[in-house]
């Protein structure tokens, strides 16, 4: 087991940077997301992290030693792919056996470390299935089974659960983190759903043009994202731009809007706040609302979607669109086309610099 | 219903008749090398007589084992030759690689009578003359071109992260190869196989192109044979060809099931 540091690395293909000076320190054990839209160069740096492509500068290095000019067979890594890539002429337990059997380990040696591999995915009782026999789950456990056996440094996952339905998509996502912690093995994981980055992953990369936007734990970027791009690609975020007064912004139409959280900036530059929709108070006028809150906007209701626990109101306001959350609590509902004050108080609003 | 039943008996005569055309020609033959009579004369009078002469035709018999020889050494060549370059065609991308592949098609449409007339001013302009070794190259140049073909349509359908997947575990460049991809490519190779076996077997124009009286091949001296008279001992040894041939595609049937990899 090994942490992995991937420093300065850049990557071109042609004209196109598929990784612009990227750096990322994936601590020992660790369980990390690299999060981002297609083209944001997330494979490609799965790819340089695994070997399968070295990068044109920079320097990656697993347990501290540096592999950047290792082909992916010296790397000794485990990886999963977003199609399995089961081998279709072998059974379960072959597949699972290929990473051993090629490196020479005895018979004997190989039986017992594939069925304890198969039993902690818990598969143990189809070893002599081929992979066609199997659903789509059970593809996927021999898949993270054949990875792991081998005991590799480190174990990457290039969008394993892509191809399975939203069901069985959270099963396997409790699944992996119950095996990432039981084996304890350092773990980089590649989507671009940010659901499964917020709930699976200890720490999350965000990419977007082949650079890292933001990285850190979940909460702290879903809290103070420090980019436009951040904000509304990790959840939803309305986001209200202006100019900075220092610990805010002041509109176009002059209304002032206090951030409690974010970058501390110059007065007079452009910058934007982000909020969450789901921090934001709705009342029918400046009567009933909070006035604590701080932050207030008039606006009216143009769409209302009903989604059983919650419903999204959305609202407008100075030709733009804000969305606001409110909980199904049964005591009020209100109606499109009407006129609302909305609220949220200073440490809900992120002060951000403009890009 | 009456008309489903109809359909259903023309549909069986359709079939019968089908097979009627491909195999009366050969059964009539078959029968015919245990006839007694040499000119196809009726009443059936059966004997073994052709089969026990066809060993005293010592040009007959060295000419089927050049045949043989030829076709399996063709074979081999052309399929560990044509498999590699398959392979070397999916996975390496150069200079010239699309002209390369679109010529690999023309020679498989030239009609055989020229590209025999080719190789035969060829291969005198540089000193290899004719006979077996001339047969032979001509036989592999013919038969190469199926086998890149059939095999690289095998592996338009391989995943390429299979190799991917072998490699993260730990494989050599030999491991993957011999473990995942030929695997995985088999029945094409199998297939490119039968298909040069089969080019080079049948393959009279070119041969004829290439033979000299001493050295040359079955079809060949079939031809020769029936110019200067036809004899039973053709049918005899036209006979066990196709036993032979027959038995060996339904083996290879039985055992690889083509298109059909799951």
């Amino acid at each position: 087991m090994a942490g992995v540091q991937v420093s300065n690395v850049s990557r071109s293909f042609g004209a196109h940077k598929a990784l612009d000076d990227v750096s990322i320190d994936f601590a020992d054990g660790g369980f990390y997301a690299l999060l981002g839209p297609s083209g944001s160069g997330k494979t490609t740096l799965l790819r340089q992290i695994a070997g399968f492509d070295f990068p044109d500068s920079g320097r990656i290095a697993i347990g501290g030693e540096s592999v950047e000019r290792v082909p992916v067979e010296k790397r000794r890594i485990g990886m999963v792919f977003q199609n399995y890539a089961l081998f279709p002429n072998m059974s379960v337990a072959d597949n699972v056996a290929f990473g051993l059997s090629v490196r020479g380990e005895a018979k004997a040696v190989i039986a017992a470390e594939v069925q304890r591999a198969l039993d902690l995915v818990q598969l143990g009782k189809l070893g002599s299935r081929r992979p066609h026999q199997l659903s789509g789950g059970q593809r996927q456990r021999v898949a993270l089974a054949r990875a792991i056996v081998t005991k590799p440094r480190v174990l990457l996952l290039d969008e394993p659960l892509g191809a399975l339905d939203k069901a069985l998509r959270v099963d396997m996502q409790i699944e992996l983190k119950r095996i990432q912690r039981e084996i304890g093995i350092t773990t980089i994981f590649v989507t671009h759903d940010q659901e499964e980055a917020l709930t699976m992953s200890d720490r999350i990369g965000i990419l977007r043009d082949g650079r890292l936007v933001q990285e850190g734990p979940p909460e702290e970027i879903y809290d103070s994202p420090k980019s436009e791009f951040a904000a509304t690609f990790l959840g939803d975020a309305n986001i209200l731009r202006g100019d900075t007064t220092g610990t805010g912004i002041r509109l176009p139409d002059g209304t002032a809007i206090a951030a409690g959280a974010g970058a501390t900036l110059a007065a007079g530059a452009k910058a934007s706040c982000a909020v969450r929709p789901e921090r934001i108070r709705i009342a029918t006028n400046a009567g009933s609302a909070d006035q604590t809150n701080g932050n207030m906007l008039r606006g009216q209701v143009s769409k209302r979607i009903f989604a059983g626990n919650n419903s999204t109101y959305f609202v407008e306001r100075d030709g733009q669109t804000l969305k606001v959350i409110v909980q199904n609590t049964g005591i009020e509902r209100l109606a499109e086309g009407q006129d609302v004050m909305l609220s949220w108080s200073p440490e809900s609003t992120v002060l951000i610099a403009a890009n | 219903m009456a008309t489903t039943r109809i359909l259903e008996w023309l549909g069986r005569v359709y079939v019968w008749l089908l097979l009627a055309f491909l195999y009366l020609p050969i059964i009539i033959m078959a029968l015919m090398s245990f006839n007694v009579s040499p000119f196809y004369q009726l009443p059936f009078e059966w004997t073994t007589e052709w089969y026990a002469s066809l060993w005293q035709n010592d040009q007959l018999i060295s000419a089927t084992w050049n045949s043989i020889k030829i076709a399996v050494i063709t074979t081999v060549i052309c399929t560990v030759l044509g498999s590699a370059a398959s392979l070397a065609l999916y996975r390496y991308e150069f200079r010239g690689k699309k002209f390369l592949q679109a010529l690999l098609f023309p020679p498989i449409a030239i009609p055989w009578l020229i590209t025999g007339t080719a190789m035969l001013i060829f291969f005198f302009g540089v000193g290899i003359g004719r006979g077996l070794f001339a047969i032979l190259l001509g036989h592999v140049a013919l038969a190469l071109p199926y086998v890149i073909v059939v095999v690289s349509a095998r592996l338009q359908t391989f995943a390429p992260e299979l190799e991917e997947a072998a490699r993260s575990l730990g494989a050599t460049q030999w491991q993957v190869t011999s473990r995942v991809t030929l695997p995985w490519i088999m029945p094409g190779v199998i297939a490119g196989g039968l298909f040069a076996f089969a080019v080079s077997f049948d393959q009279f124009v070119v041969s004829y192109f290439l033979s000299t009286p001493g050295q040359t091949t079955l079809p060949v001296e079939i031809y020769a044979a029936i110019r200067k008279g036809f004899t039973p001992e053709i049918n005899a040894v036209s006979t066990i060809i196709i036993v032979v041939s027959m038995a060996l595609m339904l083996l290879t049937a039985r055992f690889f099931k083509f298109g059909g990899e799951k």
